[in-house]
């Protein structure tokens, strides 16, 4: 696979949410603010590259018997480093991503990534596959967090679009759109568009209806 | 084909690649940690003394006209109060009692059985279940007079406990304004106790009647026709229990259990 | 006293439940539902995860981790909060591993049933947010241990009445695009808008 292909195959071909069904928990909870779910991108996409790089970089020394927790403790320590940085400069934003970051570790991405690619190819490539996986990630997330917005609150990144009654404007907000099942709705659908342009991502179903028997021996 | 130079699944690699990922990943860690934390005690002080200046109405954010948020600050005289004695401490008490106004948690006092109270259902009205003995007051004085008083409330709303402040005048009755620092209430339906449009309108409200604690946050909207308008604060629309949240928090810190004597004696 | 960790367990199970209110663990509550019979191992195999881990997370933060917690060590100064997301996980991953040889050797028949789903469930997020939760929240030991319980069976609920949904669903005759994992997505967005539902209940 060439280095073009590992990094753009994630955001359509193989989409980690839309297709893999990786890490699709904080893409629900951290969607209803584009800005947001703009740092949840950020933070994840650094994160899997590097704990790509990394695990990559050592992968013949890991002894498989501690494989998972070694993979575990260089994510986790990747993630707490980023919760502290977020802290230190976007305090206003972690604040509200809150538990979601350091839910991050458990994020199947990087765990699956780590597992699936690291532990089998060469540093440069797994950052690469971190970066498009992370890419494909924040694609869905963005989204999902703009319609969330846009339908929601009438904005997009905080700035006002379609001005709400309650501020004095014209537009009253779909309230359904910012609860938690709007997320399921729209990712589902996104899946559906998704696959009406990618045939070949197509489901084959797990029951046939059989031939007509009566029919048949006519 | 070689020979594999060593076999990574001895028991001595084994023991070597963790203690050595143990080892780099803690120093990361623990450096990262000590080297931000200045920084991140830094904004959330600031973050808190945004919001006392903001529920005062000494700053404002959406305005965009920077304030110097710690000289703002250094303005406002901070008192600790005993709500079990319902009663004002000097400064020589706080001192004795080894608590710094300035640096004081009431979060973390709370979990202290020594020094809280572990509410009954029937008394615990916002949902806090314990209530630190002490608490902290910011005074704004001019001159003599107290100008206003901010006072620091929180209290349980749909998902997540709420900590905000509130901002009376002088008169200890009138709101001057209210924020919230922290929360985890749905973004854009309960989030919007955040929302400017709606927090303005908290100022110049009534919180007592002869009664005690009046001030409501209704469903819908209040209506200026009404002779309850200055005790009625709107409902958050799509947001029933974070409005209910915020109203139970008014009531108890506002109530004779936490404030309400305290304010009286600052009228007085 | 009873009535306040009933209401803890009612809340952890229906009003914050993990799967259709906080989303977590959606990637295994997706990918392995579309048997009763699995998912009702998974389930069972999350409540008896969470209800170890949740429990021995609080024993650690309380007495190693949260700020002062070093206290009976001299150390009253000490905040090591910041280690916390290394430590759950750790903790997280060391009893499942330890939960997974105990079975094996005791109790084999349980093993057999829940074996494959153990090594799965250390990446599972709900375990680690019942974790993070309990922190975020200050429970103490006994509500952490109704929380830890409650919030797995949450799941479980949770888990096995999509699989029976979807049991039915193969049968329907569902657009192209839509087959499989976008219908599961939409019916998981029912479900959630009817938990919704348990949000009014005041406990």
């Amino acid at each position: 696979m060439s280095t073009k292909e590992v990094l753009l195959n994630p955001l359509f071909v193989n989409n980690p949410i839309g297709l893999q069904i990786l890490g699709i928990c904080s893409a629900l909870a951290v969607t209803t603010k584009m800005s947001v779910a703009l740092v949840m991108c950020i933070a994840l996409t650094l994160v899997t590259a590097f704990s790509n790089l990394f695990i990559s970089m050592i992968r013949n020394q890991i002894p498989s018997s501690i494989r998972i927790i070694v993979q575990m403790t260089i994510i986790a320590s990747l993630v707490i480093v980023v919760d502290q940085i977020l802290g230190a400069v976007a305090y206003d934003i972690s604040k509200q991503l809150s538990v979601f970051v350091g839910l991050i570790i458990t994020n199947c991405i990087v765990m699956g990534r780590a597992e699936a690619f690291a532990m089998q190819n060469p540093p440069g490539l797994s950052f690469v596959d971190g970066i498009g996986n992370g890419l494909g990630y924040s694609i869905v997330l963005m989204l999902v967090a703009t319609i969330r917005e846009f339908f929601g609150s009438g904005s997009l990144f905080g700035i006002e679009i379609m001005p709400l009654i309650t501020n004095g404007g014209w537009y009253s907000p779909m309230g359904l759109m910012l609860l938690p099942p709007s997320a399921f709705f729209i990712i589902g659908l996104l899946i559906w568009a998704l696959r009406a342009w990618k045939t070949e991502q197509i489901e084959a179903p797990e029951y046939e209806i059989g031939g007509h028997t009566a029919l048949s021996k006519v | 084909m070689s020979e594999p130079k060593y076999n990574k699944d001895s028991m001595k690699n084994v023991l070597v690649v963790s203690l050595l990922v143990c080892l780099v990943c803690s120093i990361v860690v623990s450096s990262a940690a000590v080297f931000l934390k200045p920084q991140r005690m830094a904004n959330k002080d600031l973050d808190r003394n945004k919001n006392i200046l903001e529920a005062a109405g000494l700053y404002d954010k959406a305005s965009g006209v920077s304030v110097d948020i710690a000289a703002e600050f250094e303005k406002f005289e901070i008192r600790v109060v005993d709500l079990q004695d319902k009663r004002v401490l000097s400064d020589i008490e706080a001192i004795d009692l080894g608590i710094d106004a300035r640096t004081y948690d009431q979060r973390k006092a709370a979990k202290d059985p020594a020094v809280s109270k572990v509410l009954e259902t029937s008394e615990d009205i916002a949902s806090i279940s314990r209530r630190a003995r002490y608490s902290v007051v910011y005074l704004l004085r001019e001159d003599d007079d107290i100008k206003k008083i901010v006072i620091p409330v929180h209290g349980y709303g749909l998902w997540s406990t709420m900590y905000g402040f509130i901002a009376l005048d002088g008169d200890m009755n009138t709101v001057s304004g209210i924020t919230f620092y922290e929360h985890g209430e749905t973004a854009g339906l309960g989030g919007e106790v955040d929302n400017p449009a709606w927090k303005a309108q908290w100022s110049g409200k009534t919180i007592y009647n002869d009664d005690g604690v009046a001030l409501k946050v209704i469903k819908g909207f209040a209506s200026a026709d009404s002779p309850q308008f200055n005790y009625q604060i709107d409902g958050l629309s799509g947001a029933t229990l974070t409005s209910r949240g915020v109203q139970n928090l008014v009531s108890y810190w506002m109530g004779d259990d936490a404030f309400g004597p305290i304010l009286d004696d600052f009228r007085g | 006293m009873i009535e306040y960790y009933l209401s803890l367990l009612v809340r952890a199970v229906f009003i914050e439940n993990m799967a259709l209110v906080f989303f977590l663990g959606m990637c295994t509550f997706i990918a392995i539902s579309k048997k009763i019979e699995t998912s009702m191992g998974l389930g069972i195999a999350v409540v008896v995860v969470l209800t170890i881990t949740v429990p021995v997370n609080n024993l650690l933060y309380q007495y190693l981790l949260a700020d002062g917690a070093l206290a009976w060590a001299g150390l009253p100064d000490v905040d090591l909060s910041f280690l916390g997301f290394l430590a759950y996980i750790g903790v997280i991953a060391a009893i499942v591993q330890i939960l997974e040889m105990f079975l094996d050797k005791y109790v084999p028949a349980l093993y057999n049933a829940l074996g494959v789903f153990l090594p799965l469930i250390t990446v599972n997020c709900a375990i680690l947010g019942g974790s993070i939760f309990m922190v975020n929240r200050d429970y103490n030991f006994a509500e952490s241990v109704v929380y830890g319980f409650g919030s797995g069976l949450g799941w479980a609920i949770a888990i096995v009445v999509l699989a029976g949904i979807r049991e039915k669903m193969k049968y329907s005759d569902v657009p192209q695009g839509l087959r499989g994992l976008g219908i599961t997505f939409i019916t998981v967005g029912l479900m959630s808008l009817g938990f919704m539902s348990f949000g009014g209940i005041s406990l």
